[in-house]
């Protein structure tokens, strides 16, 4: 624990030493597409905030000034399957966002959705002598009792979400206040420490210094989701490529956190698999006729399986098969049906039906598949939208789908990130005698 | 083997760049990096190549000799030479011995000919007081002489010299009688104060006929003699306003007509009367101190 807590702490350190400098690249690692952003920081916007809200409520001291997606390589289920590929693909974004900032980049923020998020509801309590101070946060943090999280699992997230002062609940910032019981309820993710490891080791061999780590589950929902429904309690459902992540996030806090191992990957290969057809040109269908809502006018519809470039397959000349696009729809509704009957069952073991709002977003690429807000409707609930993630300064419109909605969030928490347990100082124990040897030692040493 | 089946050209199978492509555009990127190869490194190399050509002796000599051949080409082209001497504003006899003393080689470049250098030589001469060295048109060099005028004429010792008005050594005279327009000055240190002999020969208006010149007397103050051997003794401050009180004495007094040796001025309250031998007896006899000497005539 204390191993986590120093690489988190160096991580912290190197992302101010990023926002020292300036610059920081934004690298979501998705299963199907592997997107940089480079971020530039700049002091003189955030100087002009007013009273602690500044335009674009404060969101507006960086600017992206460099964007690259490449088709991701090596990824499965969010994780890294084969390295040498990844780095490659990893290469390449990088690179290409380089190229267009003409700027060199030293740290990266990176987010992924794999690993089997897990999340934990942790709470501690402590007793306070009049105003609760920093080193009594971090007590309080300290006291929670973390759960066996099993083999091989390491923290990703550490975020107290509420304070409680004797009687009252609900405190965002307990500093400075006076009571005698703290008590604190603290939100724990956590992740598989292999692929944790695998991420880190691909980044390094890029020659890229990790500044900081967040699940996709989160920066998603930091994206997508508007502050009233971060406040009033609202889920997003972030359909990726090989991952779907769900996070339910209550008082502006993420208090859940889960992934699907299915997204839009599955639904190409089901089409591949179904229609006989290369992967790329199921891909092409997919994007092309994809639906979910069949009609009667989808039985008129005839598509050509014939692949469109020279590259696809060499029988293409001879191929010369048609389907109708409600076979299409045949093909693709069941694999969406189950991703979201998932995704449902997340949300229902998370007690989402008890939250006063039941907001549920849908974002990722997978998202955009048209119907999908009528399917999803009828499995999650009524209240579901199709959510886009934050304008961003700078940002390509290339860039601004739900399909960039963690790359978007990344930024966001790049910029502002949520305090976590190992932003505390370590505790260390206030006893005036040791104090009074510390000097003395230090007295000794110097003279 | 070549293979049966034709591959699609113009499809890059991997867009990802390779690990070393990828350090080198980063390393492109960087601003020291990208400064150092654009700048600085073509700057060194081209100043380490010019310095080993310069300095090879074979390679460097032929690109020096090439050099000073062309320069000597452009120099000695017509519009830059010089080919007439013209010495304005000096006497006949001044212009051949600054002719001889110039000694310039005509017809001679504009850019070999040292016009500081000529200028020097040429105010040398005692009798240039200044010197002007023009290059003209048409191959024309000008030397533009501005002469001493001699105002004085100063014996010393045997010789007699002409000096201009700031005391300056003009040239020499062989006999007094060749400028007798010129007033005579004698003794050290005289030409050093030229300027206040010419003043005093100018402020001696009514006796300047009998004015003989002027001596000056141990480099300090002047005596001016007259004729009849008559000698006016000037103190060393101030000789114009002494030499103006003796002239008012002898407006008033007629004192340069009587039988006086000297009139010193030298002590400003008392002007002293120096007596002829014949003088002093009369006016002795006058006041009765010596009985008169019967003439045994």
């Amino acid at each position: 624990m204390s191993d986590l807590y120093q690489s988190q702490r160096a991580m912290r350190e190197m992302r101010k030493a990023a926002l020292q400098r300036g610059v920081v690249a934004i690298l979501d690692i998705g299963t199907s597409k592997i997107a940089c952003l480079l971020l530039k920081f700049d002091e003189s916007a955030s100087a002009r905030a007013i009273d602690g809200v500044g335009p674009m409520a404060g969101q507006s001291n960086f600017k992206v000034i460099g964007a690259a997606t490449t088709k991701s390589r090596g990824m499965r289920f969010g994780e890294i399957a084969m390295m040498n590929e990844t780095e490659r693909a990893i290469r390449t974004a990088v690179q290409a966002a380089q190229k267009m900032a003409n700027l060199r980049v030293d740290h990266a923020i990176v987010t992924f959705s794999g690993g089997e998020p897990r999340s934990y509801g942790l709470a501690g309590q402590i007793e306070v002598e009049g105003a609760v101070s920093e080193q009594d946060v971090a007590r309080v943090l300290a006291a929670c009792d973390v759960p066996d999280l099993g083999h091989g699992r390491e923290v990703l997230h550490a975020q107290p979400v509420n304070f409680a002062l004797d009687h009252r609940s609900g405190l965002g910032d307990p500093r400075g206040q006076t009571g005698g019981n703290l008590s604190c309820d603290m939100h724990l993710l956590s992740v598989d420490a292999a692929v944790v490891q695998n991420v880190l080791y691909c980044v390094q061999r890029c020659d890229l210094e990790l500044a900081g780590i967040a699940s996709s589950a989160y920066v998603s929902g930091v994206a997508s989701l508007v502050e009233d429904e971060r406040e009033l309690g609202a889920a997003c459902i972030d359909m990726g490529g090989g991952a779907t992540s769900v996070s339910i996030f209550m008082k502006k806090h993420m208090i859940y956190a889960d992934a699907v191992r299915m997204g839009g990957d599955h639904i190409t290969s089901d089409i591949s698999k179904g229609l006989g057809v290369a992967s790329a040109v199921a891909e092409r269908i997919k994007t092309k006729h994809g639906g979910l809502i069949a009609t009667s006018m989808d039985d008129r519809e005839m598509i050509d399986l014939r692949g469109d470039t020279l590259s696809d397959i060499a029988d293409w000349d001879i191929d010369s098969r048609q389907i109708s696009r409600t076979e299409l729809i045949g093909i693709m509704r069941p694999r969406v049906e189950e991703i979201l009957e998932e995704a449902r069952a997340c949300l229902d073991a998370a007690g989402f039906d008890s939250l006063p709002s039941r907001q549920i977003v849908l974002t990722g690429g997978s998202s955009q598949i048209p119907g999908l807000d009528d399917l999803a409707s009828r499995i999650l609930g009524q209240r579901v939208r199709m959510g886009r993630p934050l304008r961003v300064q700078g940002l390509p419109q290339a860039a601004s789908g739900p399909a960039f909605s963690s790359a978007v969030g990344l930024c966001l928490f790049a910029a502002h990130p949520q305090d976590e347990w190992w932003d505390f100082e370590a505790l260390q124990p206030a006893y005036p005698v040791r104090s009074l040897r510390r000097a003395v030692r230090w007295f000794k040493d110097n003279w | 083997m070549q293979s049966l089946i034709r591959r699609p050209s113009g499809l890059r199978r991997d867009p990802a760049p390779s690990r070393w492509a990828y350090r080198w555009q980063r390393l492109w990127l960087t601003p020291v990096w990208r400064f150092g190869f654009r700048v600085v490194l073509p700057f060194a190399a081209l100043f380490a190549i010019g310095f080993a050509v310069w300095t090879d002796p074979v390679r460097g000599a032929a690109i020096r000799g090439q050099i000073t051949q062309i320069t000597e080409t452009v120099q000695n082209r017509e519009a830059f030479m010089l080919t007439t001497l013209a010495i304005e504003g000096a006497s006949a006899d001044l212009a051949d011995a600054l002719r001889a003393k110039l000694n310039v080689p005509l017809p001679i470049s504009s850019f070999d000919l040292d016009l500081d250098d000529l200028r020097a030589r040429a105010t040398e001469f005692p009798a240039v007081a200044d010197a002007q060295v023009q290059m003209r048109a048409g191959g024309l060099l000008r030397v533009v002489i501005t002469e001493r005028v001699p105002e004085l004429v100063w014996r010393k010792g045997d010789d007699l010299i002409l000096l201009d008005a700031q005391g300056h050594p003009v040239a020499g005279l062989l006999a007094r009688s060749d400028r007798p327009d010129l007033p005579l000055v004698a003794g050290a240190g005289a030409d050093d104060a030229a300027a206040e002999a010419l003043a005093l020969m100018a402020a001696a208006g009514p006796i300047s006929t009998r004015v003989q010149g002027l001596v000056r007397m141990g480099a300090r103050r002047w005596d001016m003699v007259l004729d009849h051997g008559q000698r006016l003794m000037l103190p060393a401050d101030d000789p114009l306003a002494a030499l103006d009180r003796a002239l008012a004495l002898d407006g008033a007094e007629r004192l340069f007509d009587r039988d006086i040796l000297a009139i010193d001025l030298r002590y400003g309250p008392r002007p002293v009367l120096r007596l002829a031998p014949y003088a002093q007896a009369q006016r002795l006899q006058a006041l009765g101190l010596i009985q008169p000497v019967e003439s045994t005539l």
